[in-house]
Parts: C-alpha cells; sequence; structure tokens
C-alpha cells in the first residue's frame, strides 16, 4: 500500500490546545511539512510569540526560543546576525506583530534582516480571550470593542504587509488565507518561496496568513471559515505583494 | 605587555568586553553612554563581530538574548531611562538563564532628568528592576583600570551563573582617563553551554522558555533560581576597605561617591581623625558580611551616595541596629567635592564625640 498522508516527522506525535476549527494547528503542519521537505531541521530557529502559538514548542520538533511580547523579530535579528547560516523564523499574532512588536517587525523588514516571518492574522487577540487587534475589521465585535470597531474611536483595520511591501529591504512579502484547501496548498508555498528568500540572503520575508478564530469570533467553525473568506479576504486582499527575486530571474 | 596606557572609561569597557570575547553588541544612543556603542561600531568590524544599533533599547536588548541564545557573548549599554525600557529584557535573560552583560551609565532622574553623574538607578539595579523574583549581579567600579577587570569577569560570571550582569556606573566614570595596564581574559573554565540554540543538527531539540503555566512547576523553578542566587551571594561579593581597620567612623560609598569620598578620607586623616572607607564593589550581592564585621570596630557608619539614599536600607539591614548609621546624599546630578564630605565628617565627629 502506498502512503499518501502521514505526520510530518517534525511535528511531535501530541495533541494540541488549539481550539476545533482554529487555523493554527494547519499553520503548524505547514510549517512542519516544509521543514521535513527542505531537510531544515538541523539548521533551523523558531520564535513563536506571546499568544496563542507561544506553546508552539510543544508541537514543533526543532529548537525554539520564546519571546516576549512582540519582540520576535528583535530577537530573531540577535539569532541570525549570530548565526547567519541557520534559518530564523518568527511566528506572530496580529498584535505580536502590528501592535505591540510594530516597530522591531518594520525595523528588521527595513534592515533586511535575512528572516521570515509567518504572520497568522485572526483579527483579535486570541490567548487573552477575544479583546481587539490592530487587524480587528471595522463594525467587528470584540470584547473590548463590544459596539463594534469604530473608526473614530479605534482607527482602522493596520495593513502591516502592505506597509512592509514598500520597504526596500523586504525581498518577499505575501497574503494568503486557509479558507479551502486550494489557499491552503497557496499559504504552504508562500512559506516555502518565504524560506528560500530567506536562504538566498536576499532580505527579510514575509507571509501573512489569514485563518480563522471560530471561539473568539463567536462562530461554528464552518462559519468561522465563510466568515474568512467572504469577509476578512475583502478587507485583506490575497496575492504576492512583492517578490524581489522574480525580478532577477525575468 | 603590561605597560600603561592611558584610557577613557568608555573605551576601557568596550576594549575589555572584545578581549573578553564579546561578538555581539548591540545598543541604542544615549547620553552619556554613547561613546560606548561608538567605540563598539568601530572595534567590532575590525574583529569581526557584530554591532548592530537597534531601532530603540527594548529591541536592542532583545537582540542580546537572541545572540546570547546562540551561544555568543554578547551586551548592550545605555543609561537610566533606557535601561528602564531594557527591564523586560532582563527579566527574561533571568528566567531564560541566558548570560549577558548590561551597562548601565547612571545619570540624574526621575524622568529624563539630566546626564549629570547620579547614583539614583541603585534601587533598580539591585532590586531587580524587572518584574517577578529575580536578582542579577551588579558591579560598581570606580577606576578605569577596575572598570575594564570588572567587564573582562562579568563576562565570566555571566556564563558560570547562566545569568545577566549589570555594570553600574555614571558619566564621570565614562569620561574620566586614566592610566590602566590591559591585562588578557583570565583563564576561567566556562561550562559547556547545552542550552544553545544553533538547529536540531544530530540531537533532540531545544526549547528556551520562562512559560510555566503549572504553578508547582514554576514554584520549582522560582526555588532553582534562588538556590542559584544564595551561591551568587556566597561567591561574589566584593569590596575594597581604605583604612577601615582602625576607624570610629566609617564611610560607604560605592563607584564616583566612593572616589570623592577616599579624597574625605585622607583628608581627615590628615587631621588626626580616625577614619575610613568600606567601598561596595557588588552592590547584588551586597558585601553585607564585610560590613557586618567593620560594625565590630566602628563607632559611626556614614553612607554617603549621590542619591537621597538608597543603598542607605542594605548598609542599614547589614549592621541589624548594632552602630548608629549617618546618611549624606546629593541627587540630581550634583558631584560634591572631597571637602564638603570632609566637612560633613568633621561635624559628626564632634557632634558624636568620637
Amino acid at each position: 500500500m502506498k502512503t499518501v498522508y502521514t505526520r510530518p516527522k517534525t511535528l511531535k506525535p501530541v495533541s494540541n490546545h488549539y481550539c476545533p476549527g482554529c487555523g493554527h494547528s494547519i499553520i503548524h503542519r505547514l510549517v512542519c511539512e516544509l521543514v521535513d521537505e527542505m531537510d531544515m531541521r538541523g539548521r533551523i530557529i523558531c520564535i513563536p510569540p506571546a499568544g496563542c502559538a507561544v506553546l508552539a514548542y510543544n508541537y514543533f520538533d526543532f529548537d525554539v526560543c520564546e519571546s516576549a511580547h512582540g519582540r520576535g523579530c528583535a530577537i530573531a535579528t540577535g539569532f541570525k546576525r549570530a548565526q547567519p547560516d541557520r534559518i530564523i523564523f518568527t511566528y506572530q499574532g496580529d498584535g505580536d506583530m502590528a501592535a505591540i512588536g510594530t516597530a522591531e517587525t518594520l525595523h528588521a523588514a527595513n534592515r533586511g534582516e535575512k528572516i521570515t516571518s509567518i504572520f497568522v492574522n485572526n483579527a483579535v487577540y486570541g490567548m487573552t480571550g477575544g479583546q481587539m487587534a490592530p487587524t480587528t475589521l471595522i463594525g467587528q465585535k470584540t470584547t473590548t470593542s463590544p459596539y463594534g470597531r469604530r473608526t473614530e474611536v479605534e482607527g482602522y483595520p493596520l495593513k502591516i504587509t502592505e506597509l512592509i511591501a514598500t520597504l526596500p529591504g523586504a525581498a518577499y512579502v505575501a497574503r494568503t488565507s486557509l479558507a479551502n484547501p486550494v489557499k491552503i496548498r497557496e499559504t504552504k508555498k508562500a512559506i516555502k518561496k518565504a524560506f528560500e528568500v530567506q536562504i538566498s540572503g536576499a532580505g527579510y520575508s514575509l507571509v501573512e496568513v489569514l485563518s480563522p478564530c471560530p471561539t473568539n469570533w463567536n462562530m461554528s467553525p464552518r462559519e468561522a471559515f465563510v466568515y474568512l473568506e467572504e469577509i476578512m479576504e475583502k478587507e485583506y486582499p490575497l496575492g504576492v505583494m512583492k517578490d524581489n527575486t522574480a525580478k532577477k530571474d525575468k | 605587555m603590561n605597560k600603561k596606557v592611558l584610557m577613557k572609561g568608555t573605551d576601557a569597557l568596550g576594549e575589555a568586553a572584545i578581549r573578553a570575547g564579546c561578538t555581539c553588541y548591540f545598543g541604542y544612543p544615549i547620553t552619556p553612554q554613547n561613546e560606548v556603542p561608538e567605540y563598539m561600531s568601530r572595534r567590532m568590524q575590525e574583529v569581526g563581530g557584530v554591532f548592530l544599533q537597534g531601532e530603540s533599547e527594548i529591541a536592542s536588548i532583545n537582540m542580546v538574548l537572541g545572540a546570547a541564545a546562540s551561544g555568543m557573548r554578547a551586551m548592550t549599554s545605555s543609561s537610566s531611562p533606557g535601561i528602564s525600557l531594557k527591564q523586560e529584557g532582563l527579566s527574561f535573560l533571568a528566567a531564560l538563564e541566558l548570560p549577558a552583560v548590561i551597562v548601565n551609565i547612571n545619570r540624574g532622574g526621575p524622568g529624563l532628568g539630566n546626564i549629570a553623574p547620579s547614583q539614583g538607578d541603585y534601587y533598580q539595579a539591585t532590586r531587580g528592576g524587572g518584574h517577578g523574583d529575580y536578582r542579577m549581579p551588579v558591579y560598581a567600579p570606580a577606576y578605569v583600570q577596575e572598570l575594564y577587570d570588572i567587564t573582562m569577569k562579568s563576562f565570566d560570571v555571566a556564563d558560570l551563573y547562566r545569568t545577566p550582569v549589570m555594570i553600574l556606573g555614571d558619566g564621570m566614570m565614562g569620561q574620566i582617563v586614566e592610566p590602566i595596564s590591559m591585562h588578557e581574559r583570565p583563564e576561567v573554565e566556562i561550562p559547556p553551554k547545552d542550552y544553545v540554540l544553533d538547529g536540531a543538527e544530530n540531537r533532540p531539540s531545544r526549547i528556551i522558555k520562562s512559560l510555566i503555566l503549572d504553578p508547582a512547576e514554576m514554584e520549582e523553578h522560582n526555588w532553582k533560581l534562588k538556590r542559584k542566587y544564595e551561591l551568587m551571594a556566597h561567591e561574589l561579593p566584593q569590596w575594597e576597605e581604605f583604612m577601615a581597620e582602625d576607624a570610629k567612623l566609617t564611610i560607604i560609598a560605592y563607584g564616583t561617591a566612593a572616589r570623592i569620598a577616599k579624597g574625605a578620607v585622607k583628608r581627615a586623616r590628615s587631621d588626626g581623625l580616625k577614619v575610613g572607607l568600606l567601598r561596595p564593589i557588588t552592590l547584588w550581592p551586597f558585601p553585607e558580611e564585610a560590613i557586618r564585621s567593620l560594625a565590630k570596630k566602628t563607632k559611626l557608619f556614614l553612607v554617603f551616595e549621590m542619591s537621597t539614599g538608597q543603598m542607605l536600607d542594605d548598609v542599614r539591614l547589614a549592621i541589624e541596629g548594632r552602630v548608629p548609621c549617618e546618611f549624606y546624599g546629593r541627587p540630581g546630578g550634583v558631584v560634591p567635592i572631597p571637602q564638603e564630605i570632609a566637612r560633613i565628617i568633621e561635624r559628626y565627629w564632634l557632634q558624636k564625640e568620637l
């Protein structure tokens, strides 16, 4: 019999703590598949965030260094400058990446740090119980925007990925979604490309992944995937925003 | 080899760090410590190390964390307001048991304050500063030679105990130029760094983390750290005694204040007053045994600080009320001259009929 589907070797055989319908477990799997396929276990180091994915070290069977909230890209910079031949990636949520860690993120990108960020955008602070995030949609209700996000009070959804795409130090910037299996495969392709860009030394690479949070969206997993595709993807258009390496190829 | 060279404090600090094997420096400009990143930016290039100016003190301390977790000898430097920003990182370094050297060129405060020499950060340095139940060795050198030697030693202490180490000085210590001999790095056996994250090639994967959700496990981690701090408290205290043997009045002062106090002690001695000085070199662990044993001989302690009185608490805890203890302070960046302290000494000498 031919094996067509198996657990990645670097994904520990344990059950995870993520809620039903959460996107983290899918992204974890994609990352681990790539670590296996690209034979990176012996030279990759992950910096997970403060947030639901802080426990990523329980699932990843490769080196992981915890970070204080938002400091991922600074810690990754320290790792990369100290060990230029290693593959360093941050795994960050929207609050971590685009609120408390905005400075660290933008400056790492602007320096062209040869690191990769996987930015999981679910438009809420998940671990702390569903508060408003910088990426919360206009009108979206959260535990700290109970009347829905109002632009005159809470401002606008922050598109940090678009911001980063304007920086010369950023070599590859893309936004993908987990809304269906095709988009999940696109996500894997984008993350693979981001790692390749890092290995090539071209600069900073970033993949924003739109991901459902049924628990804090007060939806069933099925409803959350529909919301992701029909509402969230409208505010956050998918696609490759920047690919410096593609220009070179031409 | 050991011929003396004239060196400015900040340059001696930077050179000692490089000769101690520091290969990664991350910092952010703030007066009065800018000469440190400036020196490191030049020298790191020459020796093939890493110099990077971070976008903030917060970023810089976290870059230090990443380099330390990579097994490098890493350091950062800043001044009071910048050190406040680094406190989160210090707490994490302590929790993760990662070695690093942090320099604070203390300026007048609170708030923006000024850039003059001050000792107002004693509490912040010795009480943890950051959140949680941790301690950190703090060295307060008073001479450029000592700054050079202690900088080298700090990297060894950081590695031996897997802890952040702070060097606390001020603008005077940083700017003063003195002849020093540039010793080579002392041979110290450092335990293998089996915590380093460098890719799990042919070994089990490693985790560096401080999140311990189970209170019982967290308590165990706290007690483990506590045992380490007790070991440090036993092994690290360092101090200098000056004419303290027969002193009836003993001044206790550190850093720049101790230099001034030493001048005052010499003046008092030339007037026939039996006055001495104890200068803590480690502020944590505090040399309380040394002070306690002087308490058996001296009649009065006089704590002199360039603050409103912070180390005073530690002195009082050490002497346990056995001997009276007075205080004289000049906060806010004022640097008194030895005559001023000599007058204070004289006043107490007469008042207390020593």
